[in-house]
């Protein structure tokens, strides 16, 4: 049998070429195995188990852990949080970013300012936006004075009505976050979208004016079409980004009032540090996984759709 | 082609090499103490100790901070699922999660230390402060007895009360009861500014808070059945005690931005005149000092709702260190913890800190405030020393429900169902999974 396959030109033994090639790609596997292929299965295998962190014992204890987790209603509510955080974040984020890009794509003066300040958000630590958007938020107020410069600003123009404890009020805790969280991630919107828009063929512009197209349908017509892949990428990165927000979330709320801005993450983090359950973080962390994993699928197949068309 | 091959596994190898020495221990002094700790506003007089040891001694002691507390926990429990735990550190989770580090074999026994000498170091401390370190005879997390921590210090929870405020509305003393508590609030709110803070989003605060009137109201033993599982939080007693939330919700004596504000922000509060109340730790007049050094304030404890049993507030646990049971420094490291459990040096923390020292007779000059603090240890106790402790899942709900009912989003009844569903789960889920 083995001449056979010998002598149909088939040879099972790896050969010098093989061999130097794998040699090359060695160092990469061995990074990738460690940090990425080892911790996915001993998460997959913690989540089978009552684990405390700590002990060394780990009884295994099959499916328990998801099956907990199906009639846990905080997660699924942390689940619901960031979906709606991301939705804010697909539509308000990316539309603000959208158009800020199609602005400063334009011969408009001072343009590299407004890419420089646009860009700063994304780039100051997420604790510390948090905190000084905690100090813009906050409630409470001495002698008809707000302490929370939102507070002070509505009350400045009569707006006394909206005054709120913008964290603490379970209608709005949420929405602020989102909102906070938008205006954080928004420059990486914009910087996709201006390097999109810039590479756009000018000629296009012009083909399309000669044909009389207006503002607007060259919009929809050129800009659109051409910005796709750009768009999308930008999708993907803001639902990524979106589902996965804690930072904020820790330094805003720390996940309250009760459990109103309550993340997976922190649901996560909870499990771990405060709960001492790592078993059925693991088993949160391995579900919250599938969930990421199965929103990209979704998006890449429609990304191919899109592309056919 | 040899060479390509060389050429290409000499790369690989050299990858693997440093991966592998990544992730082996650090060439650290092997002589040298390692001390990982928490505690920001100490650890440059840590440090000045560190190099007073150094010439003393020519031992090293390195001290390194990791905070905030929530974030050290993290570390210490990853440093000990990879057994890379310090010479010394401290367990700052509550009292099971430190007999699963002892009973894991992460911490020494100290017992033979303390009782060396006629028992000289263990009687230079403050009975309240070492009792949260000892695991008696047949304690009910199975750890063998001792003790397997050195307090630094000890710390009472207490109320702060701006001095100023309350004399401007002819107020000379602080309020005994809670219905004097009540009717003043009202007039501190009358007058603009709010009445009593703190950082309950911070989960442990508002757990703090609620175990000091939960004592009150129904005494230790029945909490303590509670916790067994023997009392419902449907109970009479335990709505009346949700219902002091609600309460103080309802008459604004507290801000809803209260279970949003971490203790920090509730500091600065009070430290800034914003708040006639606050409930905090002896830790917080080192705080305080700092934020506004010209603030005058008494300390008192919460106002009492009930006479029929003693109101206890938290105290006596402070910082405390212990000893990798791993570490080959073990003698240093205990010898290290004497020279800083020492007079001179506990006095000399106590100073530079305005911390309360562990050593009994390193009661140095005192800020007052400080030593009103100290006053409440005649009348605390803590988890550590109790003879039950709840589920983690059930205090997370019982302290989020607390928030829910402040906020006015559910009743006390509501929330005590919530509690015991969970209570119910649990205690079923033990007895499955035993």
């Amino acid at each position: 049998m083995h001449q056979e396959n010998n002598k149909a030109g088939y040879n099972f033994l790896p050969s010098k070429d093989i061999l130097t090639s794998f040699s090359f790609i060695l160092p990469a596997l061995i990074i990738f195995a460690v940090f990425y292929i080892y911790p996915f299965f001993e998460t997959f295998n913690l989540a089978m188990r009552d684990w405390d962190g700590i002990s060394f014992e780990r009884p295994f204890i099959g499916f328990l852990n998801f099956k907990d987790l199906i009639h846990d209603k905080i997660w699924w509510q942390s689940v619901w949080h960031a979906f709606y955080i991301t939705l804010f974040a697909l539509t308000f984020q990316n539309a603000l970013a959208f158009c800020l890009a199609l602005a400063c794509d334009r011969e408009i003066r001072a343009k590299n300012f407004y890419r420089l300040v646009f860009f700063i958000p994304p780039v100051l630590s997420e604790v510390v936006v948090g905190f000084v958007w905690k100090w813009i938020l906050e409630g409470g107020a001495q002698n008809g004075q707000y302490f929370g410069l939102l507070n002070h600003w509505l009350a400045s123009i009569g707006l006394n009505s909206l005054v709120t404890d913008w964290l603490s009020n379970p209608k709005t805790a949420l929405t602020v976050i989102a909102v906070v969280h938008s205006w954080k991630g928004f420059g990486w919107g914009f910087v996709m979208f201006l390097a999109g828009l810039q590479v756009i063929d000018h000629e296009l512009y012009e083909a399309a004016r000669v044909d009389g197209a207006d503002a607007w349908k060259t919009f929809w017509n050129v800009t659109v079409p051409m910005m796709l892949p750009v768009i999308l990428v930008v999708l993907i990165l803001t639902i990524l980004g979106s589902m996965q927000a804690f930072v904020l979330v820790l330094s805003m709320t720390r996940g309250g009032p009760g459990f109103h801005t309550e993340v997976p993450v922190t649901r996560i983090l909870w499990s771990m540090v405060t709960t001492q359950q790592y078993g059925y973080a693991c088993a949160l962390g391995v579900t919250f996984g599938l969930i990421l994993i199965a929103l990209s699928a979704a998006l890449k197949k429609i990304e191919k759709r899109m592309t056919r068309i | 082609m040899i060479k390509n091959l060389f050429a290409g596994l000499l790369p690989a190898v050299f990858a693997a090499l440093i991966l592998i020495s990544g992730c082996s221990g650090s060439a650290k002094d092997q002589s040298a103490i390692t001390v990982w700790h928490w505690m920001v506003d100490r650890h440059e007089v840590f440090v000045e100790l560190a190099k007073q040891y150094y010439e003393e001694t020519g031992i090293l002691v390195d001290f390194q901070l990791f905070a905030p507390s929530d974030i050290y926990s993290q570390k210490i429990t990853a440093a000990a699922q990879a057994r890379i735990l310090p010479d010394i550190f401290g367990v700052l989770d509550v009292r099971s999660i430190f007999a699963k580090f002892i009973k894991n074999g992460f911490i020494l026994n100290l017992n033979d230390s303390f009782n060396e000498n006629n028992e000289e170091w263990k009687k230079s401390f403050f009975e309240k402060a070492l009792a949260v370190n000892v695991f008696e005879e047949s304690n009910h997390y199975g750890v063998e007895p001792g003790i397997y921590a050195v307090p630094l210090d000890v710390t009472t929870e207490m109320m702060v009360y701006n001095k100023a405020v309350l004399q401007d509305l002819g107020v000379q003393a602080p309020p005994a009861t809670f219905e004097e508590f009540l009717t003043l609030a009202e007039k501190i709110r009358a007058e603009g500014i709010t009445p009593l803070v703190s950082g309950w989003s911070e989960l442990w605060l508002i757990d703090c808070f609620a175990s000091n009137y939960a004592f009150n109201i129904m005494g230790q033993d029945k909490v303590m059945a509670t916790f067994r599982g023997e009392v419902p939080y449907t109970d009479p007693d335990w709505i009346k005690l949700f219902g002091i939330f609600q309460l103080l919700a309802q008459k604004n004596i507290i801000d809803q931005g209260i279970v949003t504000k971490s203790n920090k922000f509730a500091e600065q509060d009070f430290a800034l005149g914003r708040a006639a109340f606050a409930f905090n730790g002896s830790w917080g007049v080192n705080v305080y000092h700092d934020m506004n050094p010209n603030i005058t304030y008494g300390v008192m404890p919460p106002p009492a709702i009930s006479k029929e049993y003693p109101f206890l507030v938290w105290g006596g646990a402070g910082s405390s260190f212990v000893i990798n049971r791993g570490t080959p420094n073990k003698d240093k490291a205990i010898a290290f913890l004497k020279w800083l459990t020492q007079k001179e040096q506990q006095q000399f923390l106590a100073e530079k800190t305005k911390n309360l020292p562990a050593n009994r007779y390193a009661l140095a000059d005192l800020p007052s405030e400080l030593y009103e603090f100290s006053k409440g240890m005649e009348n605390s106790t803590h988890p550590t020393i109790w003879p039950a402790e709840e589920d983690l899942l059930v205090k997370e709900k019982f302290t989020k429900g607390l928030q829910s009912i402040i906020i006015g989003e559910k009743e006390p009844e509501e929330v005590a169902r919530e509690v015991q569903e969970i209570k119910e789960r649990q205690m079923q889920r033990a007895k499955n999974r035993r």
